[in-house]
């Protein structure tokens, strides 16, 4: 499977949350052929279930990887230009000079307004960039403007992805490089015996409200679960123990929102397979779609597992292609190993 | 409907203290549903069952609840001192009068007239009791605000069209509604602005196919007003995005379908700063798709919010136009 | 160089502190009878463990080693709360009590090279508390220190801006990366060092939050013996400090007609700053009984269960307070939403200082939190939650 080929058509697309549908469409394709059956739920997640060997019954696992991304959106037109909102964390001070895309009654490739140096006072070079300042210029004329976009429409970056050496520069790679790596998962699991069923979730909303892991992990009333997304790289002037390099494999999280004995299981499985694994300490919450599944009806133990990334939230994150295909193997590895047995190692007390 | 909408806006009830509201509506809604009761929180449900197989189960929310104040302490001069419930504005508190269940009336008063950013701490409700054995209010006490009802031309203003304009919108809609394949669920929420809390409990209760929120939005048209694309008189305002939520595409589409076919002025909103009851539906049980016809409001949070009646009735009749036809998402 | 030590604030009352002693004493105010001396024990010993949120483990154990006789059934759920069931007579209400065994703390995150520990805080830590404290690391309590830097060194300027959590480090006596890791870990949880002691009629102990709402469950579940006229299933529920995680499961699972959250709230009784104002802001006093919740900041308690402590207090002479509405939260939070709403009240013990190396109670708020609870449940009928 040509994970890079894989990564670059999904960070190609929007799929801004709450309008995830051309990112779904995509993962739908890519996931049916190494599954039984697709579902969905109530708020678009999109799941592909593959059937275990075990007699049914069977348990079931849940692999959620949220596939939307953040972006912007137009609250308000005026004299052609667009003000914009945010959907999901968007630092204002990136946004300057960026292209976008406005994605009205057409695409309309668009580039987020600055003021060249010349005319600015050096007062005005200290204040920080706020959101509600940016304005987004499509170059076509006031008319025009009016008639293609709307309140409400989506503007996207407009950054197109390229390579560094091994590593992927992208937009959306939070959390579209979970998504590949489910799907390298998967396409490992084609060739491996297990009884269990597993779950592969693209979730919802995950940047706005956690919506679709809330809604998918209700629905789908998992044994155990399984959220991937990216985590902090290392980088100049950021904690050390809370950042992560690059090709030096996944990390896996501990802390109240992950279940202590479950993770002491992965890893387990990641040193059996030689695959490289850190642990990832997370003191309160994972900031992660475990977060709701882990609390969702009874409790589903709940583990996380991180894709190191750099300048997260950014049109230029930075991902290794062998961390994504380290974590799709673990995740296959460990669903590999899962029996009838494995639900009762995990009773705390 | 504006003797409805004046008896609602002057009724006592803030978060938690919905009991007066809840029997000023249960009154209002006679006869009008099939089943009438009331949950575990305090949330009053009225459903109007499903005549048709394709018909699908729609909630209706509208949170009865408006914001106050609680009295944490009664001094030994008998002015009583106070926290808010729900999002309660100390610049709109300076002599302002507040209300408690038993009709008890107080004055907020400030220690120091001159102070530039006022906090809420730094305020006392004056009961003109003289120390605590002759105050009429202890400590836990809730207080709405208090102002008359008035009509402003085609513009109503009174304290509280957050969210009695939308029980109003509501009740209207229970009477006016003919006929509808649909079981429609009037939902009037509880503890809405303490975060949006009897409305998650409501629908797990009421498992509806998709709900819509009513309640108020800002406008941007006042003077250097948030660069909002909603104006007071344009119509109902179909909600796009709020702080809490993004509604359903397809409920937003479906909306602007049913006021282009009715001919309803009609505006999309995005809301920065504020949410509604549909955030805590849309992610209740298994989820459900949710979205909000919004009615455009100015000086929200104030004693004095300002509606247009026009945006309310086309609040009305787009409900209406929605329910009395079928509903494909 | 010796400084004269700044006044510490004085309560009302001036009382000698008594001597903190390395056993603990076995003096309480009144004379008290065997099961009275056996929950106070219980409460040292609950009080003394370390149980971080999302380790809960070693007060799980005591907990469930302490109930095993007391209940028909007792489970543990994936989150580790631990459940206690006893059922009450046909058609009875549910009720569901519960308390939170988790305390705040620390994780420790990494460890520098010179064998000192970085450290995170689990829950809500004022930064200013946690200079020059000692520590004790895990289950086993591995002793250790956050230091400080000397006054001597210390510039004026410095004295004036607060000392970040990012800037401590925990101290356990090691030399080198490796001589640490052979004590501790990253993500192994740490606590005060606090022995739990008695200063006349109160007693002082890290953890108090929750572990005296803990007790008194177990004084609860105890009275069970009697019937109450309810099914009873008591809850010790896991990370109320990080969120309401463990209350909202359990509140899920136990279906509950009606919740009690036993909790432990602030009593900010001290003078204030400027000593001819009242102090308003008190949110609870010692002494002067259990407090019941009207509003806080995660729940807006059910007013019929208000009104239905408030009678049971009254009526059997129980002293008891109204906690000041505002701020801060509980489990009832989480319970109040769960499934299609419950309705739910909060009684918490007054402490002050919590979320510190030691809290204050007053012994006797402590019995009658339990003694409330108990007539409560005993009372409970039909008319409690009629509108």
């Amino acid at each position: 499977m040509d994970i890079l080929a894989h990564l670059k058509t999904l960070v190609a697309a929007p799929g801004l949350s709450a309008y995830e549908a051309p990112i779904r469409d995509l993962i739908r394709e890519a996931w049916a052929p190494l599954t039984n059956e697709i579902g969905g739920d109530n708020l678009g997640s999109l799941w592909a279930t593959k059937h275990g060997a075990g007699k049914a019954p069977r348990k079931k696992i849940m692999l959620a990887a949220h596939m939307d991304a953040i972006g912007l959106m137009v609250k308000r037109v005026y004299q052609g230009f667009l003000w914009v909102t945010e959907i999901g964390g968007v630092d204002a001070r990136v946004m300057p000079g960026q292209p976008v895309l406005v994605h009205g009654k057409e695409t309309l490739p668009g580039v987020v307004a600055s003021t060249p140096p010349h005319l600015l006072t050096p007062a005005d070079r200290d204040k920080a960039v706020k959101l509600d300042d940016l304005m987004i210029d499509v170059g076509l004329p006031a008319d025009r403007v009016a008639e293609l976009v709307r309140v409400g429409d989506l503007v996207s970056f407009g950054q197109p992805a390229f390579e560094m050496n091994d590593w992927l520069v992208a937009k959306s790679l939070d959390n579209r490089a979970s998504v590949a790596a489910v799907t390298a998962c998967l396409d490992v699991l084609q060739g491996r015996q297990h009884t269990w069923d597993v779950v592969a979730v693209a979730t919802a909303q995950e940047e706005e409200t956690l919506g679709g892991a809330f809604t998918s992990a209700f629905s789908l009333n998992p044994d155990l679960a399984i959220a991937i997304d990216v985590t902090f790289a290392s980088g100049p002037g950021l904690p050390e123990h809370k950042t992560f390099s690059l090709g030096d494999g996944p990390t896996l999280g501990w802390g109240p929102n992950l279940h202590p004995k479950l993770h002491k299981a992965i890893l387990d499985v990641a040193a059996k397979s030689e695959i490289p694994c850190r642990v990832e300490v997370m003191p309160m919450h994972s900031g992660t779609d475990a977060y709701a599944i882990q609390v969702s009806r009874e409790g589903i133990p709940t583990a996380v597992i991180g894709l190191p990334l750099k300048h997260m939230h950014t049109p230029v994150e930075v991902v290794s292609l062998k961390d994504i295909t380290r974590a799709g193997r673990l995740m296959a590895e460990f669903i590999a190993r899962l029996n009838d047995d494995f639900l009762a190692s995990l009773a705390l007390d | 409907m504006k003797p409805l909408i004046k008896k609602l806006v002057e009724s006592y009830g803030p978060s938690g203290h919905e009991d007066q509201i809840r029997d000023l509506i249960r009154g209002e809604i006679k006869g009008l549903a099939d089943y009438v009761t009331v949950d575990p929180l305090g949330n009053l449900i009225a459903v109007i069952k499903k005549k048709s197989k394709s018909g699908r189960k729609v909630m209706l929310a509208a949170h009865m609840d408006e914001i106050g104040v609680m009295v944490t302490h009664v001094d030994s001069k008998g002015f009583a001192r106070f926290v808010p419930i729900g999002g309660v504005y100390a610049t709109t508190c300076l002599g302002g009068r507040v209300r408690f269940a038993d009709g008890t009336l107080g004055v907020i008063g400030i220690e120091d007239r001159k102070i530039n950013s006022p906090s809420l701490d730094q305020m006392f409700i004056d009961v003109g009791a003289t120390g605590v054995g002759d105050c009429p209010v202890r400590v836990g006490d809730a207080a709405g605000f208090y102002r008359p009802f008035e009509e402003v031309g085609s513009r109503l203003v009174a304290k509280s069209m957050d969210d009695r304009i939308g029980c109003a919108v509501l009740v209207e809609v229970m009477r006016a509604l003919k006929r509808t394949p649909h079981e429609v669920q009037f939902a009037f929420t509880v503890q809405e602005e303490v975060g949006t809390r009897g409305a998650g409990p409501s629908a797990f209760g009421l498992e509806p196919d998709l709900a819509l929120a009513v309640d108020v939005t800002l406008t941007g048209d006042t003077p250097k007003a948030n660069k909002m694309a909603v104006s007071l008189g344009a119509g109902a305002a179909i909600k796009v995005r709020d702080s809490g939520m993004l509604a359903d595409p397809r409920i937003v589409a479906l909306l602007e379908q049913r006021a282009a076919e009715a001919r309803l002025p009609a505006q999309r909103e995005v809301l920065e700063g504020g949410s509604t009851d549909a955030r805590s539906i849309q992610i209740a049980r298994a989820g459900v798709p949710a979205g909000c016809v919004s009615i455009p409001c100015r000086h929200i949070h104030t004693p004095s919010e300002m509606v247009d009646l026009r945006d309310v009735e086309g609040a009305v009749s787009l409900i209406l136009q929605t329910l009395e036809k079928p509903i494909e998402l | 160089m010796a400084r004269k030590p700044a006044k510490p604030a004085k309560p009302a009352k001036l009382k000698k502190p008594a001597k903190q002693s390395a056993k603990p004493r076995k003096a309480a105010p009144a004379p008290a009878t065997p099961q009275e001396e056996a929950s106070l024990e219980l409460l040292r010993k609950l009080s003394e463990t370390v149980a971080v949120s999302g380790d809960e483990g070693p007060v799980r154990r005591l907990i469930l080693e302490t109930i095993k006789d007391l209940a028909d059934e007792v489970k543990v759920d994936t989150l580790g709360n631990v459940f206690a069931i006893k059922p009450g007579p046909a058609r009875a209400p549910r009720v569901m009590v519960a308390a939170h065994m988790d305390e705040v703390g620390f994780m420790i995150v990494g460890v520098d090279g010179d064998g000192l520990l970085k450290f995170e805080a689990v829950g809500g830590l004022d930064d200013r508390i946690l200079l020059g404290k000692p520590v004790w690391i895990g289950e086993s309590k591995v002793p250790g220190v956050i230091g400080m830097k000397p006054i001597h060194l210390v510039k004026n300027a410095e004295r004036e801006s607060v000392v970040k959590i990012d800037s401590l480090r925990i101290d356990v006596g090691a030399t080198s990366r490796d001589s640490a890791g052979r004590l501790v870990r990253p993500g192994d949880r740490a606590t005060f060092a606090t022995p739990f002691t008695y200063l006349g009629p109160t007693a002082r102990g890290k953890a108090l939050d929750n572990r005296a709402g803990c007790a008194t469950l177990v004084e609860i579940l105890r009275g069970a013996r009697s019937a109450y006229p309810v099914e009873l299933i008591c809850a010790f529920t896991v990370q109320e400090e990080v969120g309401l995680r463990g209350a909202r499961v359990a509140g899920f699972a136990a279906k509950p007609d009606a919740a009690i959250v036993l909790d432990t709230t602030q009593a900010n009784d001290l003078p204030a700053p400027d000593e001819e104002d009242e102090n308003f802001k008190y949110n609870t006093r010692l002494g002067q009984g259990p407090a019941i919740y009207t509003q806080d900041g995660s729940t807006l308690h059910d007013r019929r269960l208000i009104k239905h402590l408030t009678a049971i207090a009254e009526s059997k002479g129980i002293p008891y307070q109204f906690r000041q509405p505002g701020g801060g939260g509980t489990d009832a939070g989480a319970i109040q939403r769960t499934r299609a709403g419950v309705p739910t009240v909060s009684v918490s013990t007054p402490a002050r200082y919590i979320h510190s190396p030691g809290a204050l109670m007053s012994i006797d708020d402590y019995r009658n939190a339990a003694r409330l609870v108990r007539a409560a449940l005993e009372n409970w009928d039909g008319k409690v939650l009629r509108r």
